[in-house]
């Protein structure tokens, strides 16, 4: 009886480190730049490439950032719930497009409408880099003091606005 | 054939090996070799984040080619490696580094194996003083004794 005893525990401790794993996601890692100031850049608008875009011009506003590109097979399952958001008009979305051509993103936006009060362009990922972005889309709440306070990996999914996002984005909309 | 048609021959075809012995991977832009060096040494250090199981030296996804351009625009201002992996770590986190920091977090990670070791040998320690003391020599009694001699007269 005694001797099956210690097999058995370290055999329930492997199963529960395994158990916890099945849920763990490998690609969510945790972004630095949460609770850090946004970087800033300034980037030609799409659709009127000589006036530029800046994460200054939102300051005093929370705000979703939302990284995105015609390329990206993801963006087209989370399109139609940003722009679904966008109606409700509860919070401003800005677009970047990331490593995109204009031609395809504007295609993008007639095709699937436009969620983004305006979208940025980081024609060649540079912008991206500072974020940190690596798996598009991702999409940053950043506060009134232009403070990331949480940043998506992968696609918004309706779990993680009910959740997570519009949770966040009223408590930062009340200070 | 003549010796001289040979030799020939393999003048010729040494000639030919020439170009392929020269021949490099291409080099993007930067001809400045002690630059491609620090790229090549830093890009083994650091992890694709597409990829994840690559470094970026073996990466062929565009993140790491983004990255690598990237390095080698910071090395060519002449910044130190420990400069542009403090650069990449505030944006992407330590899990850049393709050999983690040890810091509380990944303790475990580091001590982990070593802990293990430790608790094996522990075992095998108590383990083998049990089976020594199972096999240790028990008098035998004076009953056990003659019958002993007896069988062996």
């Amino acid at each position: 009886m005694k001797r099956g005893l210690i097999p058995l525990l370290i055999f329930l401790v492997v199963v529960g480190f395994l158990f916890k794993g099945l849920f763990l996601d490998p690609r969510e890692v945790p972004s630095p730049l949460v609770g850090k100031p946004a970087p800033q850049f300034s980037l030609p608008v799409l659709d009127h490439p000589e006036t530029k875009f800046s994460p200054k011009d939102m300051l005093g506003k929370v705000w979703l950032f939302n990284v995105w590109a015609s390329w990206c097979a993801a963006c087209r399952d989370e399109h139609p719930i940003l722009v679904e958001m966008s109606k409700a008009g509860f919070v401003p979305i800005v677009g970047m497009d990331y490593k995109d051509t204009r031609a395809e993103a504007q295609q993008w936006l007639d095709q699937g409408g436009n969620p983004y009060q305006t979208v940025a362009v980081d024609a060649d990922g540079r912008v991206g880099i500072d974020y940190g972005v690596y798996g598009v889309p991702e999409t940053y709440v950043i506060d009134k003091a232009g403070v990331i306070a949480y940043k998506q990996i992968g696609p918004v999914t309706y779990d993680a606005l009910r959740d997570k996002i519009i949770p966040l984005v009223k408590r930062l909309q009340a200070q | 054939m003549t010796s001289i048609r040979i030799i020939r021959l393999l003048a010729l075809l040494c000639a030919l090996q020439v170009p392929s012995l020269l021949a490099q991977e291409a080099q993007p832009l930067q001809p400045n070799a002690a630059v491609e060096v620090q790229v090549e040494r830093l890009s083994t250090q650091l992890r694709c984040l597409v990829c994840q199981n690559q470094t970026i030296a073996d990466s062929h996804a565009e993140l790491a080619q983004d990255l690598k351009q990237e390095i080698r625009e910071m090395a060519a201002k002449g910044m130190t490696d420990q400069a542009i992996i403090d650069y990449l770590v505030v944006r992407y986190g330590d899990f850049v580094r393709y050999k983690p920091p040890f810091n509380p977090a990944t303790s475990l990670l580091w001590l982990g194996p070593f802990g293990l070791l430790l608790a094996g040998a522990i075992g095998l320690f108590t383990m083998l003083r049990r089976r020594q003391k199972m096999t240790a020599d028990v008098p035998l009694t004076a009953d056990e004794a003659r019958q002993v001699s007896e069988l062996l007269k």
